[in-house]
């Protein structure tokens, strides 16, 4: 993290080297750094520790090592410093902004490391979420391209929101549990089974987990991921952030194991996702876009053995195969990262040399680039789950497991169950199909250079070392797997599912390529390959279902829909009432006012109406009641304006008698004043009036108005009654009159308050005026400016 | 005789309402005129009427008339006159500036 605050530094100072060779030491010294953890590891130790961030909320950040956040850890910095070394290879030293994309990379490395190693839900978020930002710059690394920023879009649409989900999740486990931490929450399971949140929680974060593990149905943001640089895509992609939602599945396995729902979820939709993925896949033409497809096909593998293990949970013994799922989980987890990333790397390198990653152009590349060749081979046929590659062992495991579903007696699994390896072995099949189709189509066949942009050949050393070293451990792993099953993977195991073994040592797994017997997946593997082979060779011929499927019906055209449909819509609905005229919002909050106190006095019982206290009623106060509602009257149904002002004029000078009547001297005066002047500036605005606005016309009458302007009426009244029928405080008026002539030294008691007890509210209805008259002013004034300045002008 | 002048104050809030409702901008300002009336007749009337004699020691004997409202009216009548002048003035350089005075025709522009 700190180093990715020089890289800046170092690549304005030092031009002639390529900064990524500073920024290899970070992910190498980290990787031995976790290295010299394993053997504790193993032994079934765990390391802790705390550094107290909000200590007043709580939150704090804990590291916790175990098996699993070992494994983890291990993959993000030994990969990433292969990415890296091939990264140096990959992109120009002086046609790429080499610092940002190694800052980004940097930061990523830290929030993946962050997200693995975090015990605390809240730091675990705030990692989460600084790898889906850090994803995002890295994807839209080349901004001037279109398709760079769509794609970045997109996954951080789609990543963000399920992120959010899964925030929501964290909460309620939080608000169950009343702690931030997973390992605490763990030992609390048998509580939070009960709990009404339980699903809800279970629910949302795997939301978070399925958006970032590119899981049906979100998996469409990775495929438009592929417009990132190559080494981006090896990195992110296939071995790192994809797999932040594996490692959520599996961190929270021991928790929400014991709901059905779970299982079901994370299997059936691993399944699904693997079959959809392995499907889509042969449709592609460009080689990133296969290894896209082929990464989401992949992680369904993965997270469907997830949810398998979970099943252990419940039937500890009945079975001993089902015990291999999560094993076969972790193993897959870490063949599919070398071979993932290799295969990323020569898609990148036959782009580096050709120029171009359609797979229509390609072929016959064997003789020219042959060490790439012999890479995306073990690759390939790793991925397609054939001996001598590590894909096969855990291919194998993976049939097992989910043949070993169907022996369950609950959850449905006895009827249902017989699904799972079917589907499995058709995904299979299709997994088969695209891993020779990439190969293949790539390096054998006709050789056609007038259809590439470059003359290729094979690539510079350094671009080869890491594919060989990943293509190395790919079959390295097959050959020595139990050493890396118990250094790893028993552990992670371990911590997936602690409580069926006290420590790593107990997992009595051995894993072989050869079992010394035929079993039923090793007859399935047979029927894969013999399939796979007849559907290859006739892949012409079917290829073309793949345009039968209508555009419309696909999930991208869905997202596309939706965030149109989101825009246009919420645009219609805001110009549908965000008119531009006045009397539209008038009308809105008139009418919401009215409704609103309307309905509340009517829901909380509040009105009543009491003729006590109050005064008897005099003919003069009739006469004045009368005067005052046909100047009313005048002022709204006036055919002129001019007689409206003057309805206006009368109403106002009515009130002024009004206030004689009820023993108030001084409002008297002051309204006489100021009704005067009043009625004098409407004159004056009106006699102001241009030609044009001269048409007198009577108002129309609208019905809404009417209405709306009615029910304020009704309103003012009906609360205005209530308010006075149930007076309950008495005034505070006595204090005044009592103490108005020997404290204040005066008799007028209006004034005396004005000016004495009130003097505040008098000084700034002073400032009122004062700003009104300047205000009047500078309008006027700037206005003759503003001529004055039109004038020079023309 | 309070319930009665309530009613009239829900009749000037109607009107007033009905009047800022309308499209000329010379009609809303009388609105907003007729609603002031009707607030402080409003204040007036919630302080209690008749209650006692003119707020004055050497006029009248006690008991008095509520003072305080009267002096929360006097500054009411006070500040809306300074607004209705400043509001008046508004709309008559509105009328200068845009030509029109109806509210129909006044829209925002279209960025905004």
């Amino acid at each position: 993290m700190l180093a990715a605050i020089f890289v800046p530094f170092l690549y304005k100072s030092i031009k002639n080297i390529h900064t990524g060779w500073f920024v290899l030491a970070v992910p190498a010294t980290l990787a031995i750094i976790y290295a010299s953890y394993i053997t504790r590891v193993a032994d079934g130790k765990v390391f802790l520790e705390e550094l107290p961030w909000i200590p007043s909320l709580d939150i704090s950040v804990v590291s916790y090592l175990d098996g699993l956040s070992l494994l983890f850890s291990l993959m993000i910095t030994g990969i990433g410093s292969l990415v890296v070394l091939y990264s140096i290879f990959y992109l120009d030293k002086h046609k790429e902004k080499l610092h940002n994309f190694y800052v980004y990379l940097l930061l990523f490395m830290t929030a993946m490391l962050g997200v693995v190693q975090s015990d605390h839900l809240i730091t675990l978020y705030f990692f989460w979420e600084l790898t889906s930002i850090s994803s995002f710059l890295l994807i839209g690394y080349w901004y001037t391209r279109d398709a760079s920023r769509f794609g970045a879009l997109k996954s951080m649409m789609i990543t963000v929101g399920g992120g959010l989900m899964m925030l929501g999740g964290f909460i309620l486990l939080y608000l169950m549990g009343g702690t931030y931490s997973i390992r605490e929450l763990i030992v609390m399971v048998p509580n939070l089974v009960e709990h009404p949140l339980f699903t809800w929680s279970l629910v949302l974060i795997l939301l978070g987990a399925f958006t970032k593990s590119a899981q049906f149905p979100f998996y469409i943001w990775l495929p438009d991921a592929m417009e990132a640089p190559t080494p981006v895509s090896a990195y992110l992609h296939s071995a790192t952030m994809v797999k932040a939602g594996i490692y959520l599945v599996a961190r929270f396995t021991p928790i929400f194991a014991v709901s059905e729902l779970w299982i079901w979820l994370v299997t059936g939709v691993g399944i699904l996702t693997l079959f959809w993925g392995s499907f889509f896949a042969v449709k592609q033409t460009d080689l990133k876009g296969i290894l896209a497809f082929s990464t989401v096909s992949q992680l369904g593998l993965i997270m469907s053995l997830l949810g398998a293990s979970a099943v252990a949970f419940h039937d500890n013994g009945a079975t001993d195969t089902i015990k291999f799922a999560a094993f076969a989980a972790i193993f897959h987890l870490i063949n599919h990262a070398t071979f993932k990333g290799s295969l990323f790397m020569i898609a990148g390198i036959v782009d580096h040399e050709t120029g171009t990653r359609d797979i229509r152009k390609l072929g016959g590349l064997m003789s020219i680039m042959p060490i790439s060749f012999t890479v995306a081979a073990i690759g390939s046929l790793s991925m397609a789950g054939l001996p001598p590659f590590n894909g096969f062992l855990s291919k194998e495991m993976f049939l097992t497991a989910m043949l070993a579903l169907q022996n369950f007696e609950f959850f449905g699994f006895d009827t249902w169950g017989a699904l799972f390896p079917i589907i499995a072995w058709i995904a299979s099949i299709f997994t088969f199909i695209y891993s020779f189709y990439f190969v293949f189509r790539t390096f054998t066949g006709k050789y056609t250079p007038e259809k590439l942009p470059h003359k290729p050949h094979e690539a510079p050393i350094g671009m080869l070392i890491s594919p060989m070293i990943l293509a190395a451990l790919v079959v390295t792993i097959f050959f020595i797997p139990n050493l890396v099953g118990d250094t790893f993977v028993k552990p992670a195991v371990q911590a997936i599912q602690p409580f069926l073994y006290d420590s790593p040592k107990d997992i009595d797994i051995h894993v072989a390529a050869w079992h010394g017997e035929i079993t039923p997946e090793l007859l399935m593997t047979f029927g894969i390959v013999i399939v796979g082979v007849l559907l290859f060779v006739a892949l012409p011929k079917w290829q073309g279902i793949y345009q039968k499927f209508p555009r419309a019906l696909t999930l991208n055209n869905a997202y596309d829909k939706i965030m149109l449909g989101l825009d246009v819509g919420l645009n219609r609905v805001s110009r549908l009432y965000m008119t531009g005229s006045m009397r539209h919002y008038l009308l809105y909050m008139f009418s919401s006012i009215a409704a609103i106190v309307i309905g509340s006095l009517f829901v909380k019982d509040a009105f009543t109406v009491s003729f006590q206290n109050t005064a008897p009623i005099n003919p003069y106060e009739i006469i004045l009641v009368v005067v005052l509602l046909i100047g009313t009257a005048i002022t709204i149904l006036a055919k002129s304006r001019l007689t409206a002002i003057i309805g206006l004029g009368a109403v106002g000078y009515t009130v002024a008698l009004f206030f004689v009547i009820f023993n108030a001297p001084d409002l008297a005066l002051t309204q006489l004043v100021i009704e005067t002047i009043s009625v004098a500036l409407f004159l004056l605005a009106f006699y102001h009036l241009p030609k044009l606005g001269k048409r007198e016309e009577r108002m129309r009458f609208q019905l809404n108005r009417a209405i709306v302007s009615i029910a304020v009426g009704v309103m003012v009244t009906l609360v205005a009654l209530s308010a006075h029928s149930q007076k309950l405080i008495p005034t505070i008026s006595k204090y005044y009159e009592e103490t108005v002539y020997s404290k204040a030294g005066g008799g007028n008691i209006v004034n005396v308050i004005l000016v004495d007890y009130r003097g505040f509210d008098t000084l700034f209805e002073i400032t009122v005026l004062a700003i009104a008259g300047m205000g009047i002013l500078a309008m006027i004034k700037l206005r003759m400016n503003r001529k004055e300045k039109t004038h020079e002008n023309k | 005789m309070e319930s009665l002048i309530l009613v009239l104050v829900g009749v000037l809030v109607a009107v007033g309402t009905y009047l800022i409702l309308s499209k000329q901008l010379l009609r809303v300002i009388l609105g907003t005129a007729v609603l002031s009336h009707a607030a402080h007749l409003l204040i007036l009337t919630m302080g209690g009427l008749k209650k006692g004699n003119v707020p004055l020691l050497e006029e009248s004997e006690g008991p008095y008339t509520d003072a305080l409202p009267q002096a929360l009216i006097l500054t009411a009548i006070v500040i809306s006159f300074a607004v209705t002048a400043f509001v008046l003035v508004l709309g008559y350089r509105a009328y200068k500036t845009n030509g029109s005075a109806n509210f129909d025709e006044l829209r925002g522009t279209p960025d905004e």
